[in-house]
């Protein structure tokens, strides 16, 4: 029997942090025990984001306390926390894209780990761990999936006690996630205790021994994952019944947009060229392309809404109007809608202000600028519309884009672009980095908007989300795009087979 | 021969300034601050070590009075973008503004008072040797420090944990801060050495070049100095050899009709900056290089929002 007091790895007691206007955690206490997987749940403002912090060194609590081993952790920085054995894989990756692995890595541990031959000691451990990488590759030409395994590898190397993974999964593929929970229930059962943020309930049944739930910066539940549904570990987060998302088959109609044999050779370096992809749907029809990040998803999208136009008219139809070099505003004009998956610099200008941003994508819609003069009443009344229907949580209106969060920013530009009622909408990533509840009210939107007569196109990582509201999903791998087959006939593994390349064999089956 | 001799040790003295000038605001830029107050720097920097030389007759009071002036300008300019979250290239032009104006007002009573001879290096049997003994072993020290500091800079940028530190925090303050590194404090710090070599290059103008106090002596300089940042991709080494290039072109035009050239020599001044734009066209024509040449974040406001 260990001491009572060292039974736990991490004990927090009452932890409080308050910021101008928000109590973000309030008398927050949980333990965390030895090989323990441990999640944390909450919504988007939750406090997760905030208590992390106060774990890692990188805020302080304004009061209670915090035990490791049974003494008393006050971490000042992140230097102090790593040294105590607590190491971080940050959601938002905290890399460097013009450095090399091992520079990356060098810099996210203390120094005197960095001595010696951390090379060879990378090489070592991400062996062990099943999780290979290049020390000298340069950040910026790996993977998304590579790069997560590159803040893991740091964190490994450090010999933590206690791991905090903040959405690891949001960027793998279900062969990836396998990959890494493996990985995970590996060092688990080597003692090392795991923080697990997430809000994949499904991944958190299934690989989470305890979790504790946040709601408004305090503690609501603390339950075994694996004895709740994700329905009822849902209802405990957002502290209301959920109405799942339920897709229900709408009037499919006419094809309203129709792609045909678009390839497109790529306009930068590590880009990718798209070869041969059809596609076609119908009003109240919504289709899905799952893949892996970087397989042609950005290039497809750049093309599909006219940030970059072809050279033939006709590749691209607009109920039965060809549209393949009309730009964007002219596309908007027709009755196109999208939300790219960049929310910062790409959806939204970040140093704009929400309403400025409302008529930057809704300016023609919704007749914002009337000769040459825009009229700010009316973009108020439509930033104010989204806002409340989407429960976006902002400061002020005339706040700057990047003062959101990211899951409320998405909100914002689903909302933005939902709400002109477009006949064809397209968006990339529509719920990442957003809460279950939130999620669900997107799904529901995009769904409505389906069932009124919208063809809808929805690029995503997420298979769980294509799974629940598409009606057909295509797959993109390396820029060819499989035949799009009904939900009905599909399951996880196939399409997780076809994201992993081999949609060149099933295209030419198809 | 001699002409040649001759041409060349006024390239070294041309170019030194500039080497002192780039090679601090090639680190400032490395840690992802834009300074445009360069030319400001090295112009307090000029009268500061012209006065402190002549106040008390040693150059080694002068010379460390520029490095101090020059840092104490940085600092403002640090304490404003830094601490206050100016603007940084509002700021920086403003700080040549006011640097060209204080030294002018410090400078008053210095016009046409000039410094005594700046020694040179003298070892008795090497520097006697044709062209050679002159060129290598008959400069001033300052040309040396010069640089041993282009050397020193390269080798803390790319071989020690300092200089990946400051590469970070220039390529993505947000991720550094995320980590655990201060990142305001290392750009107080990369803003300091840079307005210290600054000072120190505009000393060298003053004390050994001319050495006299002039108004607006600098020239526009530190301008070229900022440019030669760009111009070296942000290699040290290379910032190295671009001085000596536009030092060259300088000291070319000034010789060109002993050399019987027969170039406009308006054309010849035009040539560092030509040289520099197509330098930028040729570095951005690969974007994949581009990235890996300029520090992301350069000239971003970084805040910590916790």
């Amino acid at each position: 029997m260990t001491k009572p007091d060292d039974a736990y790895l991490l004990e927090l007691e009452g932890l409080t942090k308050t910021f101008p206007g928000v109590k973000a955690n309030d008398d927050v206490s949980f333990r965390v025990g030895h090989g323990e997987i441990h999640a944390l749940l909450g919504e988007n403002g939750a406090g997760k984001s905030t208590l992390v912090k106060m774990i890692y060194g990188v805020l302080r609590p304004d009061s209670g306390a915090m035990h490791l081993h049974g003494e008393t952790f006050a971490p000042a920085r992140p230097s102090d926390a790593r040294a105590h054995g607590i190491g971080m894989v940050f959601q938002h990756f905290s890399l460097f894209e013009a450095l090399t692995v091992k520079e990356n890595i060098e810099l996210g541990v203390n120094p005197e780990l960095a001595k010696g031959d951390l090379r060879q000691r990378i090489i070592e451990v991400s062996d062990y761990y099943g999780l290979k990488l290049d020390p000298d590759r340069m950040i910026g030409d790996l993977s998304v999936g590579q790069r997560q395994r590159v803040e893991i590898v740091r964190c490994l190397l450090q010999n933590p006690r206690l791991i905090i993974m903040d959405e690891p999964t949001s960027v793998l593929t279900p062969q990836e996630v396998d990959v890494l929970f493996a990985t995970l229930r590996r060092l688990a059962e080597e003692g090392c205790s795991i923080l697990y943020i997430s809000h994949k309930l499904e991944e958190i049944r299934a690989l989470c021994h305890t979790a504790t739930i946040l709601r408004g910066g305090k503690v609501v539940a603390t339950c075994t994952p694996a004895e709740e549904t994700a329905k009822s570990l849902a209802e405990m987060m957002i502290g209301a019944i959920l109405m799942p998302a339920r897709r229900e088959s709408s009037s499919i109609g006419d094809v309203r947009l129709w792609v045909n044999r678009l390839s497109l050779p790529s306009q930068q370096q590590f880009g990718i060229d798209l070869k041969d992809i059809s596609l076609d749907i119908k009003a109240g029809e919504i289709v899905g392309i799952a893949g892996v990040a970087g397989n042609g998803q950005e290039e497809l999208m750049a093309a599909l809404i006219g940030e970059h136009t072809l050279g033939d008219h006709e590749t691209l139809q607009l109920d039965g109007k060809p549209i393949g070099r009309m730009g964007p505003d002219e596309r908007r004009g027709l009755g196109m809608c999208f939300a790219p998956e960049e929310r910062l610099g790409h959806a939204a200008v970040p140093n704009m202000s929400l309403i400025e941003n409302a008529v930057l994508s809704a300016r023609i819609r919704k007749n914002l600028a009337r000769s040459g003069f825009i009229n700010f009443r009316e973009a108020e009344n439509l930033s104010r519309e989204v806002v409340e229907e989407f429960k976006v949580k902002i400061v002020g209106l005339d706040h700057a884009a990047r003062s959101l969060s990211g899951g409320n920013l998405q909100k914002f530009i689903m909302g933005r672009e939902i709400l002109q009622a477009p006949t064809v909408f397209i968006a990339s990533q529509p719920t990442w980095g957003v809460d279950a509840g939130a999620a669900a009210a997107i799904h529901q939107a995009i769904m409505q908007l389906a069932k009124e007569g919208a063809a809808i196109l929805i690029i995503s990582q997420d298979l769980d989300e294509l799974m629940t509201i598409c009606d057909r999903i295509a797959v993109i791998a390396d820029g060819r795009l499989t035949e799009a087959e009904p939900v009905a006939n599909l399951t996880i593994e196939q399409i997780g087979v076809n994201m992993g390349g081999q949609a060149e064999r099933s295209a030419a089956h198809a | 021969m001699d002409l040649i001799v001759n041409i060349v040790l006024g390239i070294i003295v041309a170019a030194t300034p500039l080497v002192f000038a780039s090679i601090g605001e090639l680190v400032v830029e490395k840690s992802g601050v834009l300074n445009l107050g360069v030319e400001g720097m090295m112009i307090i920097g000029a009268i500061a070590g012209f006065a402190g030389t002549i106040e008390t007759g040693s150059f080694m009071v002068g010379i460390l009075a520029a490095i101090i002036a020059g840092a104490a300008v940085a600092l403002l300019f640090a304490v404003l973008t830094q601490t206050l979250l100016a603007n940084q290239v509002a700021t920086g032009l403003a700080l040549t503004l006011f640097g060209l104006g204080l030294a002018a007002l410090i400078g008053q009573s210095y016009s046409g008072k000039s410094a005594p001879d700046f020694p040179k290096l003298n070892i008795p049997g090497l520097t006697d040797l044709p062209i050679i003994g002159p060129l290598i072993f008959g400069q001033d020290g300052l040309v040396y420090l010069s640089f041993a500091l282009v050397a020193g800079v390269a080798w803390v940028l790319t071989r020690t944990r300092t200089g990946l530190i400051i590469r970070a925090i220039g390529e993505n303050h947000d991720a550094a801060h995320a980590i655990g590194y201060p990142v305001v404090a290392y750009r107080y710090a990369t803003l300091l050495f840079g307005g210290a070599c600054a000072g120190l290059g505009g000393a060298y103008l003053s004390i050994v070049q001319t050495p006299l106090w002039v108004e607006n002596m600098t020239a526009g300089r530190g301008w070229i100095a900022l440019a030669l940042v760009v111009f070296a991709a942000w290699r040290p080494w290379r910032s190295l050899l671009g001085a000596y290039l536009f030092g060259g072109i300088t000291i070319i035009q000034l010789h060109s009709q002993a050399l019987g050239l027969q170039v406009e020599p308006q054309i010849l001044a035009m040539l560092p900056y030509l040289a520099t734009i197509i330098v930028l066209v040729l570095i951005s024509y690969d974007k994949a290089k581009a990235r890996l040449n300029a520090p992301a974040n350069l000239g971003k406001t970084f805040f910590a929002s916790t």
